[in-house]
């Protein structure tokens, strides 16, 4: 007779809003988020490159923060809201500027490593940085996202016109979670 | 690479997460962050039968000036330190070692708690803890008590927490006046593990001399190292290059660092030196601007 | 309007859905039904397999099939060696899935297939694998690896000695004994890999009822793979399609005939009736994907009393890994790209392939040429420190000058063709890179640093890159109903931009915007003639096959005009998709309308049909007279009669913290000369990301085995890639000297940027260090290497 020697795992029902628009899945509470992404709600933009939090291709936006996606449990999103790579250009499919920027400073060959750039600039670009940033501190901001193909150049060059272009970033966001300080005597 | 199978809990109270953590005691590990424990489970490295999710458990973030230091919650996020007006003034060199801690998704979820209690050799707030000589704050079923940092890291990636015990709270000294801090390290690339790092503050008396002196290392032993020896050597001396140069000295002979494929001991021993001289020098310039970074 | 691209930077059309995630990558593909793979792999680098129990597996709910060597059938024998070669007398490749030896860790063991991956790597970890383990062959200097006494890889393989091979120019002894100066120097890359930011994956579908194998698979070379797997199969090639989807990366390490995976996964698929995909996570990656770089070189430069050449004698050995399913083609290459762009009168390369108990080898961008370079360069900068020339000089003086082209280097180059090169420019190469670095007031810059307590090197490097080489590819080029001009091609892409490069050249042509050409690449099914995407050759080869198919095209559209409008095809000409009489540009046809003339038949599809007269001319003989095809279609080929020579020099200054060991590349210039550019913006995208590489590979990256074989460095957290922080910004300048040798006058440039950074980076370190008296001689180095130059 057969028998299963590992117990099943639990499954979840998840409700979470991603790009503006609200899902619920069933899922395995051992299931990584950057996989029910890609599969459970077919978004497949966020890419998984090592599953060890090193080359943020999967990097999404979490209640605002980016994070990545494969270093959480998809149980632990219930309720979040979440924007990925397929959020960021108008419904009608006209690019976000940080795409335009992307594309026009040829920071892009594979694109494997593109999203998680994009998602990481967009979080960047949302602490409103200094349009007056040195290559090295440019730098420094896209330093966890590796790309095997451009060499950053292109990247770079992305950044710094965004940086001082008029252009931010115009898509909803959610305010992260606030920290009460208090002052006790 | 794709998590084991565990058993899924996640509390929403502190009594329900450490009556879990009672139930399963060794069987269980916490989820915090996961920025540690993930790729470990990802990796199957991390194999628990039981997995406690701490994330949705109320009153574990925040960040809170007391008469003489700032409590931080267990569970706020690097990143809400990172930006904390109390920290940058209250405390500079934790402020000062945030931003080498991974890169900004990393500390969007890591936490401090989750930091301190993976204990990694290499890791930056461990050492900010041990130099300050803070405390944590552990809880369990059985009651609750306080840590100091000098016995709280046992060895590599092992700590004096019990498998029924929660972290629930860090408390970091407030820097006095006159105290300058320098938090440096080394490492292959941005953002990655130090190979070897320098956590320093001193705290200058009015005549100039050192009133107290704070330095702690990490990726030269199995936990951060406090050199009590070169401290000694520091308190109430007249701060110079030579003094400096001789609390380097001192540094690297007190050490016995590993090898990995990353350095050598004689690099990690030798580079110590180095960055406990240039923490030092930088400590003293900003303990004489008043203590800002 | 003219709509001239070819030589324009324009932006790229595969880019619209990169940048919003709608490329189609493997893992993207989620069929109906389908199951997933994952692979027990050895833990250890050498071990006979005792037992395998798959029972508790097997029994695991959701586990469909778990196979082993026994299971394999028409997969038993060893694997394709995919390049033969006489000097290669011990080749060895590996079984699908290991068959009582394994050699390496990561070598396949089993397969699982399952529900999901999750369950699959459940099952994978109650597979029980019972194994002696045998001494293994992993040494720290790889010469022992041949020594009497080592353990052998493989039983019938003496000194663990895959191959042998010399290749001579001259009379080696002769130019020794000449010589007036003779230096010698011991150097080693240290084994690295790839590793492109996508890892492997295969999806197979097999459909019984048209008996049709469909196969998506991350490689560089489909129509291997398609005409690999009938073979096996024994299906007709037309009943198998395979499909590289969007790559993310390659970088050479994404091309074999086969990885096991490549068939076990069809093999599952056919055999389960049920699609099965396998995706390759990083840790597999790390050793389930082919590495490269590792070689130790004694090389030796006579001169005479002016520091020329009169030869160069160099003893290298090769590790091949466990296996050679590439055969020997990497030390073919460093043997024949070592005397880049300098005379060599004479020359002696000797070669020895061996087996270490570690991952297989197979080419990774450079593919031999920066270990080769990695050689010549540093022991010429050697040389003249020794006699006191300046580095840059002593290459001035012994560079192949500009009228002496065709140069024939007097060896033979992978492609098993004369390594001549073509053309180009070495002299103003250097001149320019130079400049670029500013070199005539660094040694100034220099000393003011080193007062201030700051070390700041400066290096270079040159180097010759033989690109395009054949056998051939081609390309079908037709025009539709609408105006909408396809063309299909059997190389790949990875990233590269083919689907822009290539319409420049169609739109050049045809004289047609881009955004009307569109371009697919890696299709069986659209085109299967052809090898892959590799040596910098798909815009060389691929490039000009579709150069042609397109002036056919032309010509035919011509032919069709002139027999619609009754004009002389001279008297037309095609301007901004139309062909009208000359200087009466109202007098014409659209591209569209000849489509649908072009098409004898009774019906005139599509939208442009009222344009046409509604009786066509007659013209005697048969509406298709004999040897015309119906359509604007043509299908050419080019086949290149040996390789086209790029070539380039780089500099760097760089900065170095003696204290602590970290280096800071404060400067790169890059001087290139890939012949007539297609794109400028692909282009230096291909050279920036080869720095990066380069770069890598000289601070960061390498494969660190121990003597047990055990991969130290198995993940991203300890195998370190370079971020932005890590990779200066790069200035390029370019040097076009066209090749003579196709009609486009295009080089490749897939390689350069990575070929001679290693070398420039020793140099530069030196340079910096140069009052500790440093020589480098391997590559990568650590901090910790760094710092222990300070220690005098």
């Amino acid at each position: 007779m057969s028998e299963s020697s590992l117990p099943p795992q639990e499954k979840r029902l998840i409700q979470v809003r991603v790009n503006g628009v609200s899902h619920e899945a069933q899922v395995e509470t051992r299931w990584l988020l950057s996989d029910v992404l890609r599969h459970v709600l077919h978004l497949t933009g966020t890419h998984v490159g090592c599953e060890h939090g090193v080359c943020g291709a999967c990097t999404v936006l979490f209640n605002g923060s980016p994070i990545r996606s494969c270093l959480m449990l998809a149980v632990q999103a219930h309720g979040a809201d979440i924007l990925t790579v397929e959020g960021l250009a108008a419904p009608g499919g006209a690019l976000h500027p940080l795409q335009q920027a992307l594309r026009q400073y040829h920071g892009l060959q594979c694109g494997f490593c593109t999203p998680g750039f994009l998602m990481s600039i967009y979080a960047f670009l949302q602490e409103d940085p200094d349009p007056n940033l040195s290559d090295e501190q440019i730098r420094e901001a896209l330093s966890g996202n590796l790309c095997r193909c451009t060499g950053y150049q292109g990247i770079v060059a992305a950044v710094r016109h965004l940086l001082t272009s008029a252009q931010v970033t115009t898509a909803p966001q959610v305010e992260p979670g606030a920290i009460a300080e208090e002052e006790r005597v | 690479m794709k998590p084991p199978r565990f058993v899924y809990h996640d509390p929403t109270t502190r009594d329900e997460a450490l009556a879990q953590l009672m139930t399963y005691a060794d069987e269980a590990k916490i989820l915090a962050g996961g920025q540690s424990l993930v790729p470990l489970l990802n990796m199957r490295l991390a194999q628990p039968a039981h997995l406690v999710d701490i994330n949705r458990v109320s009153d574990l973030a925040s960040i809170r000036k007391e008469h003489d230091g700032l409590a931080i919650g267990a569970m706020t996020r690097h990143r809400e330190i990172e930006r904390s007006p109390l920290v940058h003034l209250h405390c500079p060199l934790l402020a000062e070692a945030m931003p080498f801690i991974g890169h900004p998704p990393i500390r969007s979820r890591g936490t401090v708690g989750g930091s301190l209690a993976h204990a990694d050799p290499a890791a930056e707030l461990p050492a900010v803890l041990l130099a300050l000589g803070g405390h944590i704050s552990a809880e369990s079923q059985e009651g609750r008590r306080r840590i100091p940092a000098e016995a709280f890291f046992v060895s590599e990636l092992q700590t004096a927490l019990a498998s029924t015990e929660l972290l629930t709270e860090v408390w970091f000294p407030l820097a006095p006046p006159r105290s300058g801090a320098s938090f440096v390290e080394v490492s292959r690339r941005h953002g990655d593990f130090a190979l070897v790092g320098a956590a320093t503050q001193l705290t200058l008396h009015e005549d100039g001399t050192i009133a107290a002196a704070h330095l702690a290392l990490l990726g030269v032993a199995p936990t951060p190292v406090r050199i009590q020896a070169v401290e000694a050597l520091l308190q109430d001396a007249r701060p110079n290059a030579t003094l400096f140069s001789e609390a380097a000295e001192q540094a690297m002979a007190a050490l016995d660092p590993p090898a990995d494929m990353h350095a050598s001991a004689q690099y990690r021993r030798e580079v110590a030196g180095v960055l406990v001289s240039r923490a030092l020098h930088t400590a003293l310039e900003r303990a004489h601007q008043g203590g800002q970074l | 309007m003219s709509t001239r691209s070819f030589g324009e930077p324009i932006l790229r059309k595969e880019d619209q859905r990169f940048l919003t995630g709608s490329g189609i990558y493997i893992d993207d593909i989620d069929l109906p039904d389908m199951l997933h793979a994952a692979i027990v792999r050895s833990p250890y680098a050498h071990a006979r397999i005792l037992s395998i129990d798959t029972s508790q597996a097997a029994q695991l709910d959701g586990v469909k099939a778990v196979l082993t060597y026994q299971d394999l059938t028409l997969a038993a024998n060893p694997l394709p060696l995919l390049i033969p070669h006489p000097a290669l007398t011990h080749p060895h490749t590996q079984y699908a899935l290991a068959k009582d030896v394994v050699r390496y860790v990561g070598e396949a063991v089993a397969m699982v297939v399952a529900v999901d991956r999750y369950v699959a790597e459940d099952a994978v970890s109650l597979i029980d694998v019972d194994y002696e383990p045998l001494p293994v062959i992993s040494p720290d200097h790889l010469e022992v690896a041949a020594s009497p006494g080592t353990p052998l890889v493989h039983e019938d393989t003496p000194h663990n000695t895959a191959a042998h091979f010399v290749q001579q120019v001259g009379d080696i002894d002769a130019a020794f004994a000449d010589a007036t100066h003779v230096f010698e120097r011991r150097l080693r890359i240290d084994r690295s890999a790839s590793q492109p930011m996508e890892t492997r994956g295969v999806v197979a579908r097999f459909d019984a009822f048209e008996q049709i194998l469909t196969v998506w698979d991350t490689t560089q070379g489909p129509i291997s793979i398609r005409n690999g797997l009938a073979v096996l199969f024994g299906l007709p090639a037309e009943k198998v399609r395979v499909t590289a989807p969007d790559l993310g990366g390659g970088f050479g390490g994404k091309i074999m005939l086969f990885y096991p995976e490549e068939i076990l996964v069809p093999l599952a698929a056919m055999r389960l009736n049920r699609p099965v995909k396998w995706i390759e996570d990083r840790l597999e990656h790390m050793v389930g994907s082919n590495h490269e770089r590792g070689q130790v070189h004694d090389i030796a430069l006579a001169l005479d009393a002016n520091g020329r050449i009169l030869g160069v004698r160099d003893r290298f050995w090769h590790d091949t890994g466990a296996y050679c399913p590439y055969g020997i083609i990497v030390p073919v290459i460093t043997a024949c790209q070592l005397p880049g762009p300098y005379k060599l009168p004479n020359y002696y390369s000797d070669a020895t392939v061996v087996y270490t108990n570690r991952t297989p080898v197979s080419p990774y961008r450079g593919a031999g040429r920066p270990h080769g370079v990695f050689a010549i360069e540093r022991i010429l900068d050697y040389a003249a420190d020794q006699l006191g020339i300046e580095r840059a000089e002593i290459r001035r003086r012994n560079f192949i000058q500009p009228d002496e082209f065709p140069y024939d280097v007097g060896l033979t180059f992978q492609d098993g063709l004369p390594t001549r090169y073509d053309s180009g420019n070495y002299p103003a190469g250097l001149e320019r890179a130079l400049e670029m670095i500013g070199y005539d007031y660094f040694r100034e810059e220099q000393r003011q640093a080193r007062e201030a307590g700051r070390l700041l090197g400066l290096g270079l490097g040159c180097y010759v890159e033989g690109t395009g080489i054949g056998p051939y590819e081609g390309a079908h080029i037709s025009i539709d109903n609408q105006g909408e001009i396809h063309v299909a091609t059997g190389v790949s892409t990875q990233g590269q931009g083919h689907q822009t490069s290539f319409a420049q050249i169609v739109a050049e042509v045809l004289d047609v915007d881009v955004v009307k050409i569109h371009v697919t690449t890696g299709d069986t099914q659209r085109f299967a003639w052809g090898t892959g995407t590799y040596a910098s050759r798909a815009l060389v080869v691929a490039g000009n096959a579709i150069g042609l198919a397109a002036q056919a095209v032309k010509e035919k559209a011509l032919k069709v005009a002139s027999s619609v409008l009754e004009v002389a095809p001279e008297d037309l000409e095609l301007l901004d998709g139309r062909v009208c009489v000359k200087g009466l540009p109202t007098r014409g046809l659209s591209l569209a309308a000849l489509s649908i003339a072009s098409n004898p038949i009774r019906y005139a599809y599509g939208a442009s049909a009222p344009d046409l007269p509604a009786v066509l001319p007659t013209r005697p003989g048969p509406p298709l007279s004999p040897g015309e095809e119906p359509g604007l279609e043509a299908t050419r080929f080019f086949s290149p009669i040996h390789a086209t020579f790029a070539s380039g020099v780089h500099a760097a200054i760089v900065e170095v913290d003696i204290q602590t060991g970290m280096v800071k590349v404060r400067k790169y210039a890059v001087l290139h000369d890939c012949g007539k550019l297609v794109n400028p913006l692909i282009v230096e995208g291909q050279i920036y990301g080869g720095v990066a590489q380069g770069i890598g590979g000289s601070f960061y990256e390498h494969m660190d085995y121990d003597e047990h074989g055990q991969l130290l460095n198995a993940s991203f957290m300890d195998f370190l890639i370079p971020y932005a922080t890590e990779v200066p910004h790069i200035e390029i300048d370019h040097i076009e000297t066209p090749s003579p040798i196709n009609p486009l006058g295009v080089k490749g440039a897939g390689e350069a940027g990575c070929i001679p950074v290693p070398a420039v980076m020793a140099a530069a370190i030196e340079d910096a260090l140069a009052s500790f008296g440093v020589t480098v001689d391997h590559m990568p180095l650590t901090p910790d290497d760094i710092r222990k130059f300070g220690i005098r």
